[in-house]
């Protein structure tokens, strides 16, 4: 199995609060990982770890055996840092969102995140844009006409593949809902990555929409040999589609395993519904 | 589509024609030809902050800044040699400038190169900033690069507050408005190419343009550049139509001109900007006789006289902003078709009698 | 240069930075609550100065002032309602374009009701006083422009942390939307906003004014322009900083003045923009936001 994403004692502090404490785990070729856990427990956070948007106070991201992300707590961090790993000397490796999508992670949001007023073609097209060889003046004096028709037949194959191709000149904010996320999705796609995020893709979905994600995530990854990484809080979802389940609280690891495993792990049930009142005696 | 090709190489020739008109008669039609050119002058300056505002979403406030580079570096290459000892009366000329020359296409390019360069500057510090401090951060630019021209320190090089004239003008109105349908054509080839769509991209939103593989720092850069570089030209078009400049041409003011033609025009569209600019430049002409006063049938009507224009033409301005928010042109550009739905809509419009309400993008 | 020359640039800048702090204050006061840059505050300030010109005329001072009060409150209020609140949902471009136009309208319409020949600012008799403190002479309003800013500053900062409506104002600029779904009238605080902060202009105009001695329809645009930047220095939407911002900037510009580079006097002011704006963004006491994503 190899070893696509490691996520090696993760730890995210903004002023005086922990957001992630000391997380460390993996997702491998093919498998379909997921993070858990309660509101506020420092998924998204992670997530962003992950993609660069954040700068980790402490710990290290690998990807396909790159380290792309490490960092220990410098200046006044160093007095502030209450995480739990003791930090240990690590090399700066900083890489902004583009670079670490260039390498081959891409993401959705979830609070969806858009081209708005453009086209449904022109988001897909856009993504298509990071892989194209060209530069400024060869793309303004159309000499680079063969690239921007490839880019376009890739674009619209895409559409095709994601059902969306008929609507390819709908302004994507006009979409409904359901259909803005496959088109979030297929935008990722363009990217041509080999992990792939997804952040609460079944959002704001009834239970026909989760079912048919569910069946739309599995075919994604088979034709398209991607890794998927995503946090969701639809349980029926996890546990049919996930091969492992990570669960945070409160930024910290807390379980991990089979959705079996994981369903019936005490702590994650705690975490969720609370101690029962019996215990508190 | 073949229809629309017609039409277009129509429009061409009946401009071109027009053009060769106004050049055949220059003397009877001068002042209508300056309205023209000053107005496509404005158009190209337009347009080149409509890129880096409405296509891209940052909103500078630095284009006097850009245009007055251009501007001075246009006429310290033009002027006549033998001129330039009368021009720089008081202090004398520099002499490692004093011989300088280049032909004028040259020193049009050169303006908008140097405006870039020193845009490519600005940008490093300031592009990293939220909107509001662009704009700022931008116009404080702006004026410290009209201090710096004016500076007595630098009188020999740019005649500080004296100015500078005796700057060559067009040799032909093709030149003066072919060289402003260059700069537009140019732009608009940007815009339409898969950099204007990552502009675009930019100003829909940075964090997932970011997280589709843009370098935020990059394209706001390229955004930056290319239009400083526009506005550079521009600046330096309009030192060959006004034959003389100051640092006073260059004064924030010039920049709410402009912005306000790109409002009016429509934030996002370039025809917008180019229709923005003629009606904004012959419009201020024609409410001229708001300055003098009008007396119908012996009674005297109070308010006309002379600074009334300018202050029709704001509140004007303030009518657009407030309820038209959007402009002429809202984000559309122009086409045949469209412009045939609108001549076949107007009786319609007149019996319905209903009002373009502007609808916000955010 | 003497000491007391020194001395005397001293409370020259001081008493400069005085009416800039006052005016910096409507700046970060109106951004704080609107996130709006007022490009009109500038020129709000500048017809203050013609409304007591014309105040002065048919009135005694001790009518004049408090009329030019009423009616610099009242433009201000006037300009909010009509020109910021029909755009409170659009997006923030519109707003600052919207000012700007405001701007350029105040601008246009003085020139066309005063042209634009300077005209003198009337003398209030006890104000040009000139007094004598130690080797210091100056007028009265030199000397009486720094304490007044300081005593008004007092009074805003108790009044925005120990009253009602200095909560609601502290509320509505860390959170427009969960202030109003508190109850809280969002209308009201920005009137009161705008009213202070026109207020505030009218006091600065005044004492501006007195030593400058004439008034003409630009006199606003650049101290409306060198105030913002003072309030971005000291950190928009923190008074003290606003404050200190004027300060700094009343006694950067006289001391570039008296060393001989006046040209370069106003450019000072946006270096000072450009040096803030790099190394600490929120200004000298300005707070730090993230964004969620």
């Amino acid at each position: 199995m190899t070893n696509v994403l490691q996520m090696k004692e993760i730890t995210m502090q903004f002023g005086g609060v922990v957001a992630v404490n000391g997380l460390s785990l993996e997702v491998n070729q093919d498998e379909i990982v997921a993070l858990i856990g309660p509101n506020g427990a420092g998924k998204t956070t992670a997530f962003n770890c992950v993609t660069g948007i954040y700068e980790p106070t402490f710990g290290q991201v690998d990807f396909l055996g790159e380290t792309i992300l490490s960092n220990t707590p410098k200046g006044k961090m160093q007095k502030l840092y209450t995480g739990d790993i003791v930090p240990r000397s690590l090399p700066t490796i900083s890489n902004t969102p583009d670079v670490i999508t260039k390498k081959g992670i891409a993401r959705t949001f979830q609070n969806i995140r858009l081209f708005g007023q453009l086209t449904v073609f022109d988001n897909v097209l856009i993504a298509k844009h990071m892989r194209a060889r060209q530069n400024v003046f060869s793309a303004t004096f159309r000499l680079n006409y063969k690239v921007e028709q490839q880019m376009r037949e890739e674009t619209m194959a895409l559409l095709e593949e994601q059902k969306l191709a008929h609507l390819k000149n709908e302004i994507a904010s006009s979409l409904p809902y359901g259909l803005q996320r496959r088109l979030e999705i297929a935008r990722a796609l363009a990217t041509e990555p080999k992990l792939l995020l997804l952040d609460e893709p079944a959002a704001g979905m009834n239970p026909q929409e989760t079912q048919d994600l569910t069946d739309f995530i599995h075919q994604i990854r088979d034709s398209y040999h991607l890794t998927i990484f995503m946090i969701e809080h639809h349980m029926d979802l996890v546990m049919q589609i996930s091969d492992r389940i990570y669960v945070l609280d409160f930024g910290k690891l807390i379980a991990l395993g089979t959705p079996d495993e994981v369903q019936n792990n005490e702590r994650v049930i705690e975490a969720y519904l609370g101690v029962s009142d019996d215990a508190e005696d | 589509m073949k229809k629309n090709k017609i039409y277009t190489l129509l429009a061409l020739l009946a401009a071109i024609g027009l053009l060769a008109f106004l050049q055949a008669n220059r003397s009877e039609y001068s002042y209508q030809i300056s309205i023209l050119e000053r107005s496509a002058i404005y158009a190209v300056v337009a347009v080149s902050m409509n890129l880096l505002t409405g296509f891209t979403g940052l909103f500078s406030l630095g284009q006097a800044g850009f245009m007055a580079i251009g501007a001075y570096v246009v006429a310290i290459l033009t002027i006549p040699v033998e001129n330039r000892a009368s021009v720089y009366y008081v202090d004398g000329i520099s002499p490692a400038i004093a011989n300088l020359s280049c032909p004028f296409w040259l020193a049009l390019i050169l303006a908008g190169v140097v405006a870039a360069g020193i845009a490519a500057l600005i940008g490093i510090p300031v592009l990293r900033l939220k909107s509001d401090y662009l704009a700022i951060a931008t116009l404080g630019f702006s004026e410290i690069i009209r201090a710096v021209i004016s500076a007595p320190q630098l009188n020999q090089i740019t005649n500080g507050s004296y100015g500078l004239k005796n700057i060559p003008g067009f040799p032909n109105l093709f030149v003066a408005f072919g060289l402003c349908a260059l700069c537009i054509l140019v732009m608009v080839l940007l815009i339409n190419s898969s950099y204007g769509r990552a502009f675009k991209a930019l100003r829909e939103d940075e964090i997932a343009a970011q997280a589709m593989g843009l370098n935020l720092f990059r394209y706001k850069q390229l955004a930056f550049v290319i239009s400083s570089f526009f506005t550079g030209v521009g600046g330096g078009l309009l030192a060959m139509f006004m034959r003389s400049i100051d640092s006073k041409t260059f004064s924030i003011t010039l920049t709410y001109d402009i912005l306000l033609i790109v409002v009016l025009g429509g934030i996002g569209s370039v025809t917008g900007s180019v229709l923005g600019a003629f009606l904004v430049t012959a419009g201020r002409e024609w409410l001229r006789f708001f300055d003098s006063p009008l007396t119908i049938g012996g009674f005297q009507v109070p308010l006309f006289r002379s600074g009334f224009r300018m202050v029709v033409f704001s509140i004007l301005l303030m009518v657009v902003v407030l309820f038209y928010s959007r402009g002429i042109m809202g984000s559309n550009e122009f086409s045949w078709d469209g412009l045939g739905r609108l001549i076949k809509g107007i009786p319609a419009r007149f019996r319905k009698g209903n009002a373009q309400k502007g609808d916000h993008t955010s | 240069m003497s000491l007391s020359t020194f001395l005397q640039q001293c409370l020259t800048g001081i008493s400069l930075g005085g009416a800039y702090a006052l005016i910096a204050i409507g700046y970060t006061l109106v951004y704080g609550i609107l996130r709006l840059i007022n490009f009109a505050h500038g020129d709000i300030f500048m017809m203050a100065g013609y409304f007591m010109i014309f105040a002065m005329s048919s009135f005694p001072w001790f009518i004049a002032i408090p009329l030019v009060f009423l009616a610099t409150i009242l433009l201000g209020v006037t300009i909010e309602r009509i020109a910021y609140r029909p755009l409170r949902t659009a997006p923030r471009m519109s707003v600052m374009i919207s000012a700007i136009g405001v701007s350029y309208l105040l601008q246009n319409l003085a020139t066309y009701l005063f042209t634009a020949l300077p005209k003198g600012y009337p003398e209030i008799p006890f104000l040009k006083k000139i007094f004598q403190i130690g080797g210091l002479s100056a007028s009265l309003v030199t000397f009486l422009t720094p304490v007044l800013t300081l005593i008004i500053v007092y009074v805003l900062i108790v009044l925005i942390n120990k009253t009602k409506i200095g909560m609601a104002m502290r509320a509505v600029s860390r959170d427009y939307d969960t202030a109003s779904l508190m109850g809280i009238k969002i209308n009201r605080v920005i009137t009161f906003t705008f009213a202070v902060g026109s207020g505030l202009a009218a006091v600065g105009s005044i004492l501006y004014f007195t030593d400058r001695m004439t008034v003409f329809p630009f006199s606003g645009s650049l101290p409306g322009l060198k105030c913002f930047v003072a309030a971005v220095f000291g950190g928009i939407g923190s008074i003290p900083g606003a404050v200190i911002g004027g300060f700094i900037l009343g006694l950067g510009e006289t001391a570039l003045v008296a060393m001989g580079f006046s040209t370069f006097s106003d450019a000072f002011t946006f270096i000072l923009l450009i040096v803030i704006l790099l190394i600490k963004p929120t200004g000298l006491f300005g707070e730090k936001t993230t964004e969620k994503v």
